[in-house]
């Protein structure tokens, strides 16, 4: 399902928050709006943190990660990583790595198997990466752009690219993620996906900007109309038990 | 570039539009045309109506503050005026194309349909067209209110004079106006007695008009103005200007006596000299030393003279010898021979001459020449006076006469003609004057015929009625000087659209 929403009158919410099938990660707002439709749709299934990456709220942007771990740039605070550290779940690893190319969500797209980077990422950034996160790095460029993070969101049920993507160019993707993808667009037209986006395998949250069409369009390539939550069908079953008793 | 590098060729995909949700190749916005058209308007702030000025005079359209265009219904000049209207709208988009949409021509109404480009949201273009309505307002312009209050009003005139008594200059000059079409803004032409004036609504016209006087003929001008009115309030004054132009007595063929200064300036030229050619310089060429000289204008006017005899003062004479004396003379492009002939007036054959001529090169024996009489001509001249000393020759050949040949061919039409500008004529002189125009007249197109550089500077037109006559003639050793086929013009009709054009120019 796929929730629209703004995070202070910005419709670009993929760079306010970092969404993964373990967790989710919230930027401190004026008002709770935003957070609270995060919690209102995940609170029974992963946690909702909220948080802050080097001082600044664009924390969808400086920090890549999925179910595995969470990646974040040098420049965050020794507390900031604390907090990520208790307030995730233990087997999402935490690592803050040295990397020139500070903005990590810009530069990295990923999903629990495969994930692109930036051309010019160090060599050692890329083994910490299929390392930390435990998935197959590919250095790719999506319609020319080398900062694969911005103009690509995935999950591990399809994806959406740049608008301008030719035809080869999604085949070729297509083939290394092994997920359907399509090329679209954002907040009404906006090229810059993930900035105006966030998901993962059964949900979305796109900026409230996104039209009709741009909603379809997403929630079929991401299959989101008859997912559910796999935790919460477990957690379900269980309590059904128990009351029945 | 290196080219055994394996490029894949790439295929743009399609979205869908991010509105209306059909397929559609991706641009800058990722709208379809027609979203983007929904959202937004171009034209927005353009004006769709103007109010323009027109003339139902003169059929022109005022463009502010006081420049009236001429334009048709429906032209060129009319669509980049009514652009031109909307300036200011247009720098903020980029005009594409414009064209009219036909309106009634009574409902003073002129539609243009532009299509204009503008960039909206991020980086995408949009073209759309637009109608913009003129609505035309009758009002008069300045000189037609002008002309309507006072039809034969002029600003300034050039009054343009020549102290002979015939008017062969001034055949010429018609010639060499129609040909540069000096005369296309003078609203009104008069003939006048040794001149003719010219009358223009335009202080500048008159003085372009001077200024070509002053590069065909030799001419010496000046100038004055008349108040007419006067605005004290805004300082503004209204002149009638006046330009008197004259030219100099010198004309072709004509025998002069130059006075001692002037001889003495142009290196000792003899005294009695011939006027071979006339623009504005005044070539001069001694017949006996067979030496060509130039007085400019200025020179001409600084020490001016007259001319001891003119064109109508030359008699025919009979040739009877001819003995070349000198080889042939090339000056400044023409040929000179000189020779010894024994000649006699046709009028009197009684008396022999033996003179020296310098047209040894086209008389012959037989041939019939005319000269100027100095024998029996009574000179009452100061310059001539002046010299002491001087032996006069009895007679001065100038030209070779076709008169007999001419005979032969009277009142067949010539196959060439010539145009003439509009004159009001004097009306005051009577029939006498007016078989002397026609003579003199006719002795002009005979000169055009015989003299090649002058038809130079003049346009010939081809005369449609001629018909070459049938008989085979028996021609004559030499024939009669004509023009040939190639130097005449096919006419022009003399139809609307000419007179269309010529009115454009203004």
């Amino acid at each position: 399902m796929a929730t629209r929403l703004q995070f202070e009158n910005s419709c670009d919410v993929g760079v306010f928050s970092k969404l993964t099938n373990a967790y989710c990660l919230a930027a401190i707002g004026g008002s709770e709006n935003f957070y609270s439709t995060f919690e209102s749709e995940l609170a029974d299934v992963i946690p909702v943190v909220k948080t802050s990456i080097a001082g600044t709220r664009i924390i969808g942007r400086l920090c890549a990660g999925n179910k595995n771990g969470l990646l974040v740039p040098h420049n965050t605070t020794d507390q900031e990583l604390q907090h990520l550290r208790n307030s995730l779940p233990d087997q999402v690893v935490v690592r803050r790595i040295e990397e020139k190319l500070s903005a990590l969500g810009n530069c990295i797209a990923c999903n629990d198997h495969v994930a692109l980077t930036h051309t010019d990422l160090d060599k050692e950034t890329e083994e910490i990466i299929a390392d930390v996160l435990g998935v197959e790095v590919f250095r790719q460029t999506i319609a020319g752009n080398i900062l694969v993070g911005s103009y690509c969101a995935f999950s591990n049920r399809g994806g959406l690219v740049h608008p301008h993507t030719s035809i080869e160019d999604l085949d070729e993707l297509s083939t290394l993620l092994q997920v359907p993808l399509v090329a679209g667009t954002i907040n009404r037209g906006s090229e810059v996906i993930a900035a105006g986006m966030t998901v993962n395998d059964w949900t979305a949250f796109c900026g409230s900007d996104t039209t009709a069409t741009e909603l379809s369009v997403i929630e079929s390539v991401f299959k989101l109309r008859e997912a559910q939550p796999s935790a919460i069908v477990d957690e379900m079953r269980k309590s059904l038990i128990d009351t029945c008793v | 570039m290196a080219s055994d590098m394996f490029v894949v060729p790439q295929t743009r995909g399609t979205v869908l539009c991010c509105k209306c949700g059909i397929s559609m190749a991706p641009n800058p916005a990722n709208m379809c045309v027609t979203c983007l058209r929904s959202e937004v308007d171009i034209t927005e702030g353009l004006r769709k109506h103007v109010t323009i000025m027109h003339c139902p005079d003169c059929d022109s359209y005022l463009q502010p503050p006081r420049t009236w265009i001429k334009a048709q219904l429906e032209s060129k000049e009319l669509l980049t005026f009514c652009v031109k209207r909307l300036e200011t709208d247009l720098k903020k988009v980029r005009l594409v194309n414009a064209e009219f949409i036909w309106t009634e021509p009574h409902s003073k109404r002129i539609k243009v349909k532009l299509k204009v480009q503008k960039e909206v949201l991020n980086g995408a273009i949009l073209e759309q067209s637009y109608v913009v309505e003129y609505v035309q307002q009758d009002n008069m312009c300045d000189s037609c209110t002008r002309y309507q209050a006072n039809p034969d009003q002029w600003v300034a005139s050039v009054q343009l004079r020549q102290r002979v008594s015939h008017r062969r200059t001034f055949f010429y000059l018609e010639q060499l106006i129609l040909k540069h079409d000096a005369a296309a803004h003078a609203i009104k032409i008069k003939q006048m007695d040794q001149g003719i004036d010219f009358f223009f609504s335009n202080r500048s016209h008159a003085v372009k008009f001077v200024e070509f006087l002053g590069k065909v003929a030799p001419t010496k001008s000046r100038h004055d103005k008349q108040l007419v009115s006067h605005d004290p309030k805004s300082n503004s004054y209204n002149y009638k200007y006046t330009f008197s132009v004259e030219i100099s007595p010198i004309c072709r063929e004509d025998l002069i006596c130059l006075p001692p200064k002037v001889a003495t300036s142009l290196g000792n030229l003899g005294p009695l000299v011939i006027c071979t050619k006339v623009t504005n310089n005044i070539t001069l060429l001694d017949p006996f030393t067979l030496r060509q000289c130039f007085l400019d204008t200025d020179q001409y006017w600084r020490h001016s003279f007259k001319s001891l005899l003119g064109s109508r003062q030359l008699v025919e004479y009979d040739v009877f010898n001819i003995e070349v004396v000198s080889p042939e003379y090339n000056l400044g492009g023409s040929k000179y021979v000189m020779a010894d002939a024994e000649v006699a007036r046709v009028s009197d054959y009684g008396k022999l001459f033996y003179i020296r001529t310098h047209l040894g090169h086209i008389l012959k024996p037989g041939d019939r020449a005319l000269g100027y009489d100095l024998y029996g001509a009574n000179n009452n001249d100061i310059e001539l006076d002046k010299y002491r000393g001087l032996v006069l020759p009895e007679a001065i050949l100038i030209k070779k006469s076709y008169e007999e040949k001419r005979q032969k061919k009277r009142g067949k039409p010539r196959p060439w003609k010539l145009k003439s500008l509009d004159m009001e004529l004097d009306e005051s002189k009577g029939r006498a004057n007016e078989q002397k125009l026609d003579t003199e007249y006719e002795e002009f197109l005979r000169d055009l015929e015989e003299n090649p550089e002058l038809r130079f500077n003049l346009s010939l037109y081809r005369n449609k009625d001629y018909q070459p006559s049938e008989m085979v003639s028996v021609s004559d050793g030499d024939d009669l000087p004509s023009v040939p086929l190639e130097e005449l013009l096919a006419d022009l009709e003399l139809s609307e659209q000419e007179d269309g054009e010529d009115s454009m120019r203004e």
